[in-house]
């Protein structure tokens, strides 16, 4: 099936170098709980495929670093992306990819919230909501078609 | 009876496990509870189940029991489920686009009869207080009335469009064939039969006072002129209405705002549930259990409804749905995403051992 592409040349920019996670020295309580940060979930997140190109999320600046809050006290992540284009269609979908991948990497206390940037979507609102409403992600997450796409996109992510 | 924040005490007295996924639903069966019949509630969930379970009476053994698990039937997630009022039938409603209707012969659950006709998701089912008419609704954003006949035959009587999203919850009312019906697209509707022929008579949405994000559930006090709504907004909602226009018959008694209760929860509340002796729970995706009850410190600017009781961390994850038992005891179950469902007593201090 040939399809056009919504963005067809998109803007690829460097991966960022990656962090060597410390090794807990000899010093260091080997049992003491690290608390989770914004370069975990990063770590996390970064290598997802976007839905219509080669290229992961990082290589695009769909998500990048800084627009990760996590709070490990409180529990609490939120993941603010950017769509390469205003009108993206794929942005549920790499919502959906964002959800998926830190339901399956986070410990189940954590709430998650995903939303694109503001000002990033012709239609910012109405992607949140659908985004944040778990009685359609799970939904979605039972539609063969959307979880086949899901996963390939998330491949890469498992690492 | 007059409670007020601090004379009560909220205890687990059980949590039950079984499902293996999200518990998204729970419907205590209303014929339990007295006279000598145990309590029986259903359980719905992610894991494409429903569970039966059975207060068992004896007091040294394990106080529930899973009597039965529905199971091999909806081939999707089982999002809501209802006891028809005289308990004998239990309809479910399922991600897989179905409504089935089982009937208890002789402890084992048949299903005798499955309802399609919506294109996707089911969201919730719902009985009048006859018994004779059951409501459905889903994200094909319509709303299916369905009257029960002889035999276990249903017949859809009446699809209701209206809403501009997704249908979360439909619900009678507690003693008219008044159906309301709850949306992502931040609006309850209230829907009437006119000479056969049902259709919206009232729209409560943001420009009424209404909720400004999705709504989830809504809940009735026992007399039918108050409801209170809980949404995405974070707020929770009392309406009400004058019962005695609903009663004479002169078209329909609209439904107005009356106070609404925010900064109690901080996430999504999914659910709320009005007790029949005027307590109202609510449950949310941050976790936790709120008690409400009405203010009768008769202070003129004090607030109608106040906070008799939290429970912080009520379960590990997201509580889906409250649901307060019938009978004599004060019993709230709650059902989670950690896919467990905990039984709750509400105590008061003052009277020792309660209720």
């Amino acid at each position: 099936m040939v399809s056009e592409l919504i963005n067809a040349n998109p803007t690829v920019y460097e991966k960022k170098e990656r962090r060597a996670r410390s090794a807990p020295s000899d010093y260091a309580d080997e049992y003491a709980v690290e608390p989770i940060d914004q370069p975990e979930v990063f770590d996390h997140i970064r290598d997802i495929k976007d839905p219509e190109h080669p290229y992961s999320l990082e290589e695009l600046k769909v998500i990048t670093e800084d627009a990760i809050e996590v709070d490990d006290k409180q529990s609490y992540v939120r993941v603010t992306f950017t769509p390469t284009v205003e009108h993206c269609s794929m942005a549920t979908i790499i919502g959906l990819c964002l959800r998926v991948k830190l339901l399956r990497s986070l410990p189940s206390r954590y709430k998650i919230d995903i939303r694109v940037a503001p000002g990033s979507h012709a239609s910012e609102a109405a992607v949140n909501k659908q985004l944040n409403d778990k009685e359609r992600v799970a939904a979605a997450l039972e539609n063969p078609n959307l979880v086949d796409m899901v996963d390939e996109c998330l491949a890469p992510s498992f690492g | 009876m007059e409670l007020s924040e601090g004379a009560c005490e909220l205890k687990l007295l059980d949590r039950l496990e079984g499902h293996s996924d999200r518990v998204w639903s729970l419907a205590w069966n209303p014929a339990t509870g007295s006279a000598g019949v145990p309590l029986v509630f259903a359980s719905c969930s992610g894991d494409k189940t429903v569970r039966v379970w059975e207060h068992a009476p004896s007091p040294s053994s394990a106080s529930w029991t899973c009597k039965a698990v529905l199971e091999d039937t909806h081939t999707r997630t089982v999002r809501s489920c209802a006891w028809s009022p005289d308990g004998k039938l239990l309809a479910t409603g399922s991600f897989d686009a179905t409504t089935s209707i089982w009937e208890n012969v002789g402890g084992d659950f048949e299903c005798v009869a499955t309802l399609e006709g919506h294109e996707n998701e089911v969201k919730s089912v719902s009985w009048n207080a006859g018994g004779t008419l059951l409501a459905t609704c889903g994200r094909d954003k319509s709303v299916w009335i369905w009257e029960a006949e002889l035999a276990n035959e249903f017949e859809c009587v009446s699809v209701l469009q209206g809403h501009t999203q997704d249908v979360k919850m439909v619900q009678w009312h507690p003693t008219m064939d008044v159906l309301f019906s709850c949306s992502y697209d931040n609006t309850i509707k209230v829907w009437a039969d006119d000479d056969d022929d049902w259709r919206c008579v009232q729209t409560l949405g943001e420009p009424n006072n209404g909720h400004s994000s999705t709504i989830w559930a809504l809940s009735f006090n026992a007399s039918g002129d108050k409801m209170v709504s809980c949404s995405d907004d974070l707020t929770l909602k009392i309406w009400e209405t004058n019962n005695m226009n609903m009663h004479s018959g002169d078209g329909h008694a609209p439904w107005r705002h009356l106070c609404t209760l925010s900064g109690y929860h901080d996430r999504t509340i999914f659910s709320v549930h009005w007790s029949s002796e005027g307590i109202i729970a609510s449950g949310a995706a941050d976790d936790g259990i709120r008690f409400f009850v009405e203010n009768k410190d008769g202070l003129v600017d004090g607030p109608l409804y106040k906070l008799l009781l939290k429970k912080e961390k009520a379960h590990e994850m997201d509580v889906n749905s409250v649901q307060w038992s019938p009978g004599e005891k004060r019993l709230l179950a709650s059902a989670s995403d950690d896919g467990t469902i905990k039984i709750w007593e509400l105590a008061s201090l003052c009277t020792g051992n309660g209720y």
